[in-house]
Parts: C-alpha cells; structure tokens; sequence
C-alpha cells in the first residue's frame, strides 16, 4: 500500500512535482508513466524519503517511509541500478543489503538465481556488468528482503526483450500475490502489458489517473459498418462524438455498448466493434505529456 | 470467474513487525564496506607494505641501539597515519560518488545512524591498524636482536600503546570528517593532504603564527603522543584544541550537510 498526498517539490522558481496525489492498492500493479524529466524519479525519492519533500505526505505500509523499522523488509526499492560501486561483485552488493536488514545469506544465493546471476556472474564485480545485469542485481535487491511492496524506477532499462517479458511475469506474479507495485517508465509499451492502473504525469503535474480499462476506454472505440454513413448519423444523433477514419471505419468516444444499441436500434450491419487499440492509450500519453510540456514552456 | 481468481490467491497475511537493525551490526557492515572494494583493500595492502619496509629499512639504516621495539612500532604508525584516514575519507564519499547513498539510506533512512556507524567502523579501524603494527614491530625487533646484541630492547608500555591507539583513531576520524564536509573523493582526498601541510608550513614559517601553530597544528600538537611521558594538562589542552578545529569542526559540518542533502 503506497498513498501519496499532495507531494510538491520546489527547486528555487522551478517545480518539479506538483502537487501530486495517487494511490497504489495491494494486488495491483501501478504504471507511473511520464517523459524524462516529467517528476517521476524525484517522485519516488519523495516516497522513500531520499528527498525531502516541499510540501505534502506519502505513506508506504501506513508509514511515512522514514519512519519504517526497517524498511527493505517491507519496501522493495529500485531507483536506479546504476548507483553501485563498481568495485563490488553482485554478490557483496546483496550480501551488505541482507546482513543490514538481518535476511539469512541462503536468501542472497536465491536471488541470484531468481535473477539469472548465480554462478561466476555473482562474483564479478559490477564494474563488468553490463546495464541488463546491473537492472536485475537491483531486481534482485528490491525482492532481498521479502517485502510486500515494490517501488521501481525504469527497471526495464537495459533489459532484452526476453528480460522484459520476465520482469513483467515477476510483478504481476507478486502482485497476484497481494503485493502493491509501484513502476515508472517513460515507455507507455512498457507499462501497458502489465500494469492494473496508470498515473500518468507530465511537467511535474498529474495529467491523467485511472485504471487500464478506463483510460483505454478513453480512447473510444471502432466501428466499421455495411453502411457507414447511416451509422454515424445515428451515432451523431445519440450525441455520441465520432470521426470518420481513411477506411471507413469511425471512431466513437463511447462505451462499446453504447454504439452497439444505437447499431441495434436502426438494425445496422456492423462487421467490427472493439475498443481502440494500442494507439488509444498511446496517443492519449502522448496528447497529455504534448500538453503539459506546452503548457510548461510557455 | 474474477470471482474464482480472487478467492484462489493466497489472502494477504497478517501485519508484521521488524526491528531496526541495531548499531553493533550497522558497525560491522561499515566496516565491512571498508575493505570490500578492490580501492579498500589496496589501501590496506599498501599501508602494511610501507610498515614493513620501513620496518625492514631500520633494520639496515638505524644504528643498532634504535634498533627498538619502541621505534619500529612507532615509525609503523606513520604511513597508517597517512593512509588509513583515506579509508575514513573513502568510507562516506563513495557514497555520493559513486551513488550508493541511494541503497544506504534507502535501507537505513535515519541518516545519523548510518553517520554514528561509520564513525564507529572508523575507531575499530583505528585500534585493528595497531595489530600490524605491532607484529611488524615484534619481528624487526626479533631479527634486529638476532642479528646485533646492541639492538632488540623490547622496552614497550601500556601508556605508549594507548596514545599510539589515540592517534591512529584521530587519525582516521580526521578522515572521516574531511570526507563528510566534501562528499566528493578526489576534492575530500586531495585537500586532506594539502590543507594539513600548507597550514604547517605557513604558521611555521609566519613567526607571528607560532602561537596558532603551537595550538591548531595536529601534526605539532600529536607530537608528546610519542614519549613515553603522561601528556600534561597543556599538552590535553592544546591536542584537543587542534583536535577541535581538524576533527570535531569538519565533522559537525558534515554532518549537518549529510543530513540535510539530497539523495540522488
């Protein structure tokens, strides 16, 4: 359980978080989208107490993250995998993490298996490590101490398409577990596949907040009728918004019911009806953050 | 069927409880951080080296009555001196410097503790540096002895040992302020070796400034922890005045920014 309210920070004149509020429930996996430099890392250091934030509270656990006993046992974190010293093997690396939060060492050899750095790899010192591996030794490092809740900042950086695939089966399998998953990306692609939820934020603001569903939903959906032109007269009279695509097809800001009644009431032919796919969520990310980072510039 | 799903998934277990990790243990792992890097432990394997060839270089050079046990151990005590109050330095400035205050306070976010820990690891430190010293010492000695009957007094005492001890862990405490005020290791290293000196230098070259030197001159003021002989009340006085303005300074300094800084 993660709950942020009003978080605002200010550098001088400059906000780059602002007032910001969401929530993360346990089971679910949470997408924290936004472009580089939109507030989402200075976010997430606010969660976990690394940044002291301006204005505004963020709980982890029921806690402020500051006062939290012994915080890895309960909050997995990855802020950014980069930040080890190179002149310590993976292996040490967890070692150190495990004997400060008190997790037996038979842990750390778990997890170097959990991650696919077992073997010779763990004794490397992370100076040689490319950035997928460094990405999984920090994988590695958030789920050290069994926690239920796991904040990750671009963890899919660095990893092959395979790594991906197997980080997104490690969170929706934790969070199918009842954990609470906090993610961020600037890659809606990313996200998309995995998360319940989306936060998107643009210049430090929250732009958009719902779940999957919902924001898909905003993308409307697309019809393709025998005849089109009746439909979207009738789709016009149901006060329903629709644009005519290249191919016939139109595109509805509606519920998939919804046209499918006024199909049904003047007995129209409908060869397609789906919600808008891949590009709805996209052009929304993309319209909002184009927005935002207007608004910002002027 | 989501109905089916949810009821299947392991239900969410009781609240649980978990004790912050106490300082003993916060100790050893600065400690441990210490020499666990290929930078750490060459420190280390670099200092015990010049001890023993300082050692070994006595033992051809010195004339065969300062051939002592006394003497040996205490040259040893000069390049642990310099060397080790970079492990001190190393020990809080590789954490911004190569970002793992990232982890450390993610872990432990009440940033004094991580700073007492250090300063804790920093004192072992301090008193672990005099075992070589003193083996180093204790074989020169021996083949000193051997090799010349004039040589090899094993005359040594309790008080000698406890100042050696109180100025290895200024020494490395010394570091360890220095370290904390920058945040930076090559600014932290570099101005911890030429701040102390040109200081040196110019208060004894200034005539108007001996008394300053007499005073705030660490490497003036350590001086008496090298007689046998209890240091008088001048001499607490002005060691601990030097100590103030090298140690104690820095140290509160740092502290207050480490606290309040950014992590990132």
């Amino acid at each position: 359980m993660i709950s942020v309210t009003s978080l605002t920070k200010r550098y001088g004149a400059h906000t780059a978080v602002n007032d910001v509020s969401f929530e993360c429930a346990p089971g679910t996996v949470t997408g924290f989208l936004g472009p580089n430099g939109a507030g989402k890392s200075t976010t997430m250091r606010m969660i976990t107490g690394l940044t002291p934030p301006t204005a505004g509270e963020s709980m982890v656990a029921g806690k402020p993250y500051r006062q939290l006993p012994n915080p890895a046992r309960e909050v997995g974190v990855l802020l950014d995998a980069s930040a080890q010293h190179p002149g310590r093997t993976g292996r040490e690396v967890l070692t150190l993490s495990a004997r400060t939060q008190g997790v037996g060492s038979a842990r750390v050899d778990e997890l170097l298996s959990l991650v696919g750095l077992a073997g010779p790899a763990a004794g490397r010192r992370v100076r040689g490590y490319s950035l997928g591996m460094r990405q999984r030794l920090g994988i590695a490092h958030a789920f050290l101490g069994d926690p239920r809740v796991l904040i990750l900042d671009e963890p899919a950086n660095g990893l092959d398409p395979e790594g991906i695939f197997w980080m997104r089966g490690l969170l929706r399998d934790f969070a199918d577990r009842g954990g609470t998953v906090l993610l961020s990306s600037h890659l809606l692609r990313e996200v998309e596949a995995v998360a319940d939820r989306l936060v998107v934020i643009g210049g430090g603001r929250i732009v958009a907040n719902g779940t999957k569903e919902e924001l898909l939903a905003a993308g409307g959906v697309r019809v393709r009728a025998l005849d089109p032109g009746t439909l979207q007269k009738a789709l016009e009279r149901a006060g329903l918004a629709v644009t005519a695509g290249s191919d016939g097809a139109l595109s509805v800001q509606a519920e998939a019911e919804q046209v499918g009644q006024v199909a049904a009431s003047i007995s129209a032919v409908l060869l397609e009806l789906r919600p808008v796919d891949t590009g709805g969520l996209e052009e929304l990310f993309l319209t909002l953050t184009a927005g935002e980072a207007k608004e910002t510039a002027r | 069927m989501t109905a089916t799903l949810t009821e299947t998934r392991a239900p969410i277990a009781a609240p649980r409880t978990f004790t912050r990790p106490g300082l003993v243990r916060l100790t050893g792992i600065e400690l441990r951080k210490m020499a666990d890097t290929r930078a750490g432990l060459w420190l280390m394997i670099a200092t015990a080296s010049i001890s023993v060839a300082i050692v070994v270089i006595q033992l051809f050079a010195a004339d065969p009555p300062e051939q002592t046990f006394v003497n040996m151990f205490q040259t040893t005590l000069f390049p642990v001196a310099v060397l080790l109050p970079v492990l001190g330095i190393l020990s809080v400035t590789s954490e911004w410097t190569q970002r793992t205050a990232l982890t450390t306070f993610a872990l432990t976010p009440q940033r004094h503790r991580i700073v007492v820990a250090k300063a804790l690891a920093s004192v072992v430190l301090g008193i672990l540096a005099l075992v070589p010293s003193l083996g180093f010492a204790a074989i020169g000695n021996a083949v000193a002895g051997a090799m010349d009957p004039a040589a090899g007094s094993w005359q040594f005492g309790g008080l000698l040992l406890a100042y050696a001890l109180l100025f290895n862990v200024v020494n490395v405490l010394f570091g360890l302020a220095f370290g904390m005020l920058f945040m930076n290791s090559a600014v932290a290293i570099v101005l911890y070796f030429v701040v102390p000196t040109v200081w040196s230098v110019l208060t004894s070259m200034i005539s108007g400034l001996k008394t300053t030197s007499e005073w705030l001159d660490l490497s003036v003021t350590s001086t008496p922890l090298f007689e046998n002989a209890a240091l008088t009340g001048g001499e607490w006085a002005r060691l601990a005045a030097s100590i103030g303005l090298w140690v104690v300074l820095p140290g509160v300094l740092g502290l207050v920014r480490l606290l309040k800084r950014e992590v990132s």
